[in-house]
């Protein structure tokens, strides 16, 4: 470049004739060489953003470490269609749309709950929907400062030839999905992967499988500014011990970040949504301080500091049995490079939908629930939750056997 | 507790400077059952030892002094000032170092080759002895060199585990604590992906079985010096290599608690045109160490690998300017020997001057893990580069 710049310059002053367009190539390519000298001459800046020049580095890692805000988690409302259908009718609630954009409504206007989130997960209906008085919920969202997130797969399939082990379905047009979801505001995105606890269970297959779908849908959310919430959930299911269960957190988070190490995905744009170590539903219950010691003793093996954020899913805890869990974790005395918070959907919403039932009546008091259980969360990231938040419905265990999501 | 919880906007409860062993005295370890108990994952009959050998090892102000040199690379050694290749010669230079008053302050374990864990002082005393009575943990080398690794783009593969688990025991009854393992990969030559694959598999397989026997593996995949090519490049392959490590680790049930890395810096190549600052060095480094290396590995443990007594000194001083979730220090071999052995020249009137010389650097170094170093006083010769091209150790 900088040679046809130098030949074609010395034709210039030579007097030579030149084609128009020829003069303008000229000074494109002299400003080009100026900029590449620069870039060349101060490469800490390019090169640590990343080498992949596709991904906006900057806005992603900003958008990371935001949501990873102590204090603050993310409230996953992104039940599918089928899924909040099972909500509404536990309520005695129809599954219409109205119903349901009057949950998310009563949700999202919460007075003061929503200081205590950094974000929300959408399904993509409800991206698109508006408060009764017209205003789109991302903008309400976006006001208080509560990043819209979206879920992107599309759900889980049996891998043939295994006990009932699933991958995860949703890359087809995955990009310019992405990239529709980002004009309409979201900022993250989130992804399921299930794994199970067996005899000969998770296998070799389900683990690689899981963790290259993980890998390939982080690449394409960050390559259209979407943080990727990464979420390899090991079911609860069997009545296996916690050191079973540690054992195979830590497998399957080896092979997760192989995996997006492998992918080039930059880690300081992503968050991680495991599940917390704990025996099986079927096993005797533990010590919230158990769980906690293996738990971030798990995290501590596989997860690299330049991961800004792990947001953990409550599975089928209850609500109470999530925010103890959780603050007993940020209670621990070891060096965790990373915040510890909440993406939790049921141990949010279990009381605030009881409370609710349907009616408009009750919208005030179920929001009030709302955020009670919003605060101790909050609370619970800072290590600093005392309980008795716990109403009958915070207790309530939320387990389903081979919960189908 | 206040103490514990630091929080800001952009990042979590640190600990800061303060390492976890620090307040460990006797019984006031943190988690005293139920780091036993945790550790139940993957544990061994030696995992606790390991994990509290690791630790210490990984004290702050403190790091590793290498004189595991193999008797035909301790030849050149001796033979740059002079000096045949004697047994006698290696053990009363390396009785010159061991031997050095006030070293366990700043040094907290010493790798040695295999002759030299079996040789005593001339009065008698057995070299472990020594080192245990100044507070400094014994480790072996147990690798058995590079050779040429076929199929791959003239690339090497290092030996050693046909009877590593007996070697390994044996070098525990006498005392041993820790081992090092030295593997090589090559940016000239690509590195192949045989290559980078056999480098990790090797150091994971090594370090199974190190934590069987009771020694913590030091685990180290060198990115050699040799070449041209721009510091980016070097990051690029780092996070690769050490993705592939610590996967390899894993699946090889390796306790991270009780292991210690030895990695090469993040530097340009030697022969490209610019060279980097302390402070891009250690930019790009701690950006290669956040991406791959989980917090419950207790010490990265930096090789000089070429670098000047001073360069090493000052790089690992811009990288302990702020707090990192590991005890960062060294592991020097010539960057805390070179002015040592041209200070002996093999003569007795000599020793105390140099121990006087060692003791200069070692200090320096601990300084510099501690973030406290400074460069003024440093002689000449200190900042002589040692790079030499196609070295072979």
């Amino acid at each position: 470049m900088f040679m046809s710049c130098l030949i074609t310059s010395l034709q210039y002053f030579l007097g030579l004739p030149q084609p128009r367009h020829h003069i303008f190539c000229v000074y494109l390519s002299i400003i080009a060489n100026i900029i590449i000298s620069v870039c060349y001459l101060f490469p800490t800046i390019v090169a640590l953003i990343h080498y992949n020049y596709g991904i906006n580095a900057e806005e992603l890692i900003k958008n990371a470490k935001y949501i990873a805000t102590p204090g603050k988690g993310i409230l996953a409302a992104d039940e599918s269609t089928g899924t909040i259908g099972k909500r509404l009718s536990s309520i005695n609630v129809e599954n219409i749309e109205a119903n349901r954009q009057a949950l998310r409504q009563l949700l999202f206007t919460s007075p003061n709950a929503l200081t205590y989130l950094s974000g929300v997960i959408l399904f993509e209906e409800t991206l698109y929907q508006k408060t009764s008085d017209g205003k789109p919920f991302v903008e309400l969202l976006q006001e208080k400062k509560v990043v819209p997130g979206i879920k992107v797969d599309k759900g889980i399939v049996e891998l043939a030839g295994t006990n009932g082990e699933t991958t995860t379905q949703g890359f087809d047009s995955l990009g310019a999905r992405c990239a529709e979801y980002y004009k309409a505001g979201a900022r993250f995105a989130k992804w399921r992967a299930v794994l199970k606890i067996g005899p000969t269970e998770p296998s070799e297959l389900s683990i690689q499988q899981n963790a290259q779908g993980l890998a390939r849908y982080a690449i394409i959310c960050q390559e259209n500014g979407l943080v990727p919430i990464v979420e390899p959930e090991i079911l609860t299911d069997g009545n296996h011990d916690i050191a079973k269960c540690a054992a195979a957190t830590e497998t399957v988070l080896a092979a997760v970040y192989k995996a997006l190490n492998d992918h080039h995905v930059l880690l300081e744009g992503t968050l991680l949504k495991p599940n917390m170590v704990t025996p099986g539903s079927d096993s005797a219950k533990v010590a919230a301080e158990v769980i906690a010691e293996y738990t971030v003793t798990a995290l501590r093996r596989t997860v690299p500091p330049a991961v800004p954020g792990i947001v953990f899913l409550s599975g089928g805890q209850s609500e109470e049995e999530a925010t103890v869990n959780l603050n007993a974790m940020n209670k621990l005395e070891v060096v965790k490079p990373w915040t510890l918070s909440f993406s939790f959907g049921r141990a949010l919403q279990q009381s605030t939908l009881k409370t609710w039932g349907g009616k408009k009546e009750n919208v005030g008091k179920a929001q009030q629930a709302f955020l009670v259980r919003c605060k101790a969360n909050s609370d619970a990231t800072l290590g600093k939750y005392t309980g008795g938040s716990a109403g009958g419905a915070a207790s309530e265990s939320l387990f389903v056997s081979d919960y189908k999501y | 507790m206040a103490s514990l919880v630091k929080l800001n906007a952009s990042s979590s409860s640190w600990i800061g400077q303060q390492s976890f062993n620090q307040r460990s005295g006797s019984s006031s370890c943190r988690l005293p059952i139920n780091n036993r108990r945790v550790a139940v994952v993957r544990a061994g009959s030696y995992t606790d030892e390991l994990i509290k050998t690791a630790k210490t090892i990984a004290s702050p102000g403190r790091g590793i002094l290498a004189i595991d040199e193999s008797n035909a690379t301790a030849g050149k050694r001796l033979a740059s000032i002079g000096l045949d290749n004697t047994e006698a010669n290696r053990q009363a230079y390396r009785q010159l170092l061991l031997t050095t008053p006030g070293l366990g302050d700043y040094i907290s374990g010493s790798i040695l080759f295999e002759e030299t864990l079996f040789q005593s002082t001339t009065d008698g005393k057995k070299f472990v002895d020594v080192l245990r009575d100044q507070n400094i943990v014994p480790g072996i080398k147990v690798d058995k060199g590079l050779v040429p690794l076929p199929g791959s783009n003239n690339e090497s593969w290092c030996q050693g585990l046909d009877g590593l688990a007996s070697r390994s025991a044996e070098y525990y009854k006498q005392g041993a604590r820790f081992a090092k393992w030295r593997t090589v990969v090559s940016i000239p030559c690509g590195p192949s992906a045989l290559a980078v694959k056999e480098a990790a598999w090797g150091l994971a397989r090594y370090a199974a079985i190190s934590q069987d026997n009771g020694l913590v593996p030091i685990v180290e995949p060198e990115i050699l010096l040799d070449g041209d090519h721009p510091i980016d490049r070097t990051l690029e392959v780092a996070e690769r290599v050490w993705a592939e490590v610590f996967y390899y680790l894993a699946e090889n049930n390796v306790v991270f608690e009780g292991i210690l890395l030895k990695p090469s810096m993040v530097t340009p190549g030697a022969e490209h045109k610019e060279k980097a600052s302390p402070d891009t060095i250690a930019k790009y480094t701690l950006t290669m160490l956040k991406r791959r290396v989980p917090p419950a590995v207790p010490g990265i443990m930096f090789l000089s690998g070429g670098q000047s007594e001073v360069e090493a000194t000052l790089n690992l001083h811009a990288m302990n300017q702020s707090p990192n979730p590991w005890h960062v220090s060294f592991s020097y071999a010539r960057a805390l020997q070179n002015t040592v052995l041209k200070t002996w020249q093999g003569r007795p009137e000599n020793v105390d001057a140099a121990q006087k010389a060692l003791l200069i650097r070692a200090k320096a170094n601990s300084l510099a893990q501690l973030g406290k170093y400074s460069a003024e006083g440093e002689s000449e010769e200190a900042k002589k580069g040692m790079f030499v091209k196609g070295y072979t150790y």
